[in-house]
């Protein structure tokens, strides 16, 4: 799996880490991988809640004092609760 | 009841119109008084300021208001007065109850076994990994029966519903496997006592004035047949479990909150039900908006939600700009470090989170029209937001 896209938002606190996630998210193509670095102790819900809202699949990591998020993207569809 | 203890505590007549809470509050987790409790307050403030335990007339007085007040407020947990006490605050009576039921079962361990939804005071006095939650936020049963068997277990917790998303627990299930396995059970009724009926489990029940338009008071019921006892010298007050005795104009407000709250009672959770309604599915119209909790098995007057892109303290401010009061769970706020522990728990989004506790009718004769301006206000207040954030297009 390559992730040729990296975005680093260690140092930021919510939402700013699932916004930064969003942003690189948006121009991707269902399948294409996403990494995202956060510290925030509030993107280990937030991340994967957005992730599940925008129908895409995360798995996360801890790496020394981060988590890393791997994201794959899904086919566009919000969904509800 | 007339008379009772009300007898001798004269008021004069309130209208509730007159004396409405502010309009626009839709957050009611504390307060504002039912009017009549207010009034009552008011009064008892001048005839039952005193020392219930000293014997001169006024602490006679106080004594006999309190006594009243007792068994109104037993009967509202279905339990006899001499098994109720009274404390500051529900987080107090929560705490004490389960260092009851631990200290009674101490040889055989320190355990408590909870849901990760609890209210934070169980949670850390617990001081162990609680059992998780589903998406709605409630109790994994498999997961609860297979922790009752923990060596080690002292006592067991469940709230009724929770007071942040609304979710019902399945506390008749869970008591019976916890009746199943020995281990005593507190009942955490301090979100839904006046709002939703309550059941007869638990060796132990705490309820918060304040859910019923009392004033916050913590109450504690010890069942009649619980292994209850608590260290160190016998206290003095409250059947041995305080420190000192309440003050009893607290315990009278409260006493008339309940009578007033009762009567109304499932005519008020029927609207409030359907307000909740409202709420949800305007929220849910809303683009990139989460509602969490059970939308049909929850307590009648409570709906949160989070507005992905946004922030909690923002919305609440953008939403106060407009004349409405709600709160947040988020933890986007400043002065807060970590986000409300039950979204988490329930792993939902939890910034952007804003969360309404309907006031009771007799409380905000308005709701209905601020719960309609909520839901015609809420797309343009979260779409402000999200562009003076800079996520509107995301």
């Amino acid at each position: 799996m390559s992730a040729e896209h990296v975005v680093d938002a260690r140092g930021t606190r919510c939402p700013v880490p699932v916004v930064l996630a969003a942003r690189a998210a948006a121009p991707l193509s269902p399948g294409e991988v996403l990494v995202l670095l956060a510290d925030d102790p509030v993107a280990v819900t937030d991340v994967p809640a957005w992730a599940w809202l925008r129908g895409h699949t995360v798995t996360a990591r801890e790496e020394e004092g981060w988590t890393r998020y791997t994201v794959v993207v899904g086919v566009a569809e919000a969904r509800s609760t | 009841m007339q008379g009772g203890y009300r007898r001798g505590v004269a008021h004069t007549p309130v209208d509730p119109s007159t004396t409405p809470a502010p309009d626009g509050v839709l957050d009611a987790s504390r307060g504002p008084l039912h009017p009549l409790a207010r009034a009552t307050l008011q009064a008892a403030v001048e005839a039952a300021w005193a020392d219930p335990t000293r014997r001169h007339a006024p602490g006679r007085a106080a004594r006999a208001h309190l006594d009243t007040a007792r068994g109104v407020l037993a009967g509202a947990l279905g339990v006899a007065p001499a098994q109720l006490s009274v404390h500051a605050s529900a987080e107090e009576a929560l705490a004490l109850g389960l260092a009851g039921l631990r200290h009674a079962r101490r040889r055989v361990g320190g355990g408590v076994l909870l849901g990760a939804v609890e209210r934070s005071v169980l949670l850390l006095e617990a001081g162990e990994d609680p059992v998780p939650v589903d998406r709605v936020g409630r109790v994994d049963r498999d997961a609860w029966r297979a922790g009752l068997q923990r060596p080690g277990l002292a006592a067991a917790a469940v709230q009724t519903a929770n007071g942040e998303v609304g979710t019902r627990q399945p506390v008749p299930a869970l008591a019976t496997a916890a009746r199943d396995a020995g281990v005593p059970l507190l009942v955490d009724a301090s979100a839904s006592l006046g709002r939703d009926p309550l059941g007869p489990e638990g060796e132990v029940l705490v309820a918060d004035a304040a859910s019923f338009g009392g004033p916050p008071l913590g109450l504690l019921a010890v069942r009649p047949g619980a292994r209850w006892s608590l260290p160190g010298p016998r206290r003095e007050a409250e059947h041995g479990r305080a420190l000192a005795p309440p003050w009893v104009p607290l315990v009278l407000a409260a006493a008339e909150a309940w009578r007033q709250t009762e009567a109304a009672a499932p005519a008020d959770a029927a609207q409030a039900r359907a307000l909740v309604d409202d709420l949800r599915e305007a929220a849910a119209r809303v683009p990139d908006v989460q509602v969490a909790g059970d939308p049909l098995d929850r307590l009648p007057h409570v709906v949160t939600f989070s507005a992905l892109f946004t922030d909690g303290e923002a919305l609440v401010e953008e939403l106060a700009r407009r004349g409405l009061v709600v709160a947040s769970g988020s933890a986007c706020a400043s002065s807060v470090l970590r986000a409300s522990h039950v979204l988490t728990a329930m792993g939902v989004l939890s910034h952007g989170n804003v969360r309404v506790v309907l006031p009771l009718l007799s409380v905000a004769p308005d709701r209905a029209a601020s719960v309609a301006r909520l839901c015609a206000e809420l797309p343009d207040a979260v779409h402000t937001v999200r562009r003076r954030m800079g996520t509107a297009e995301l």
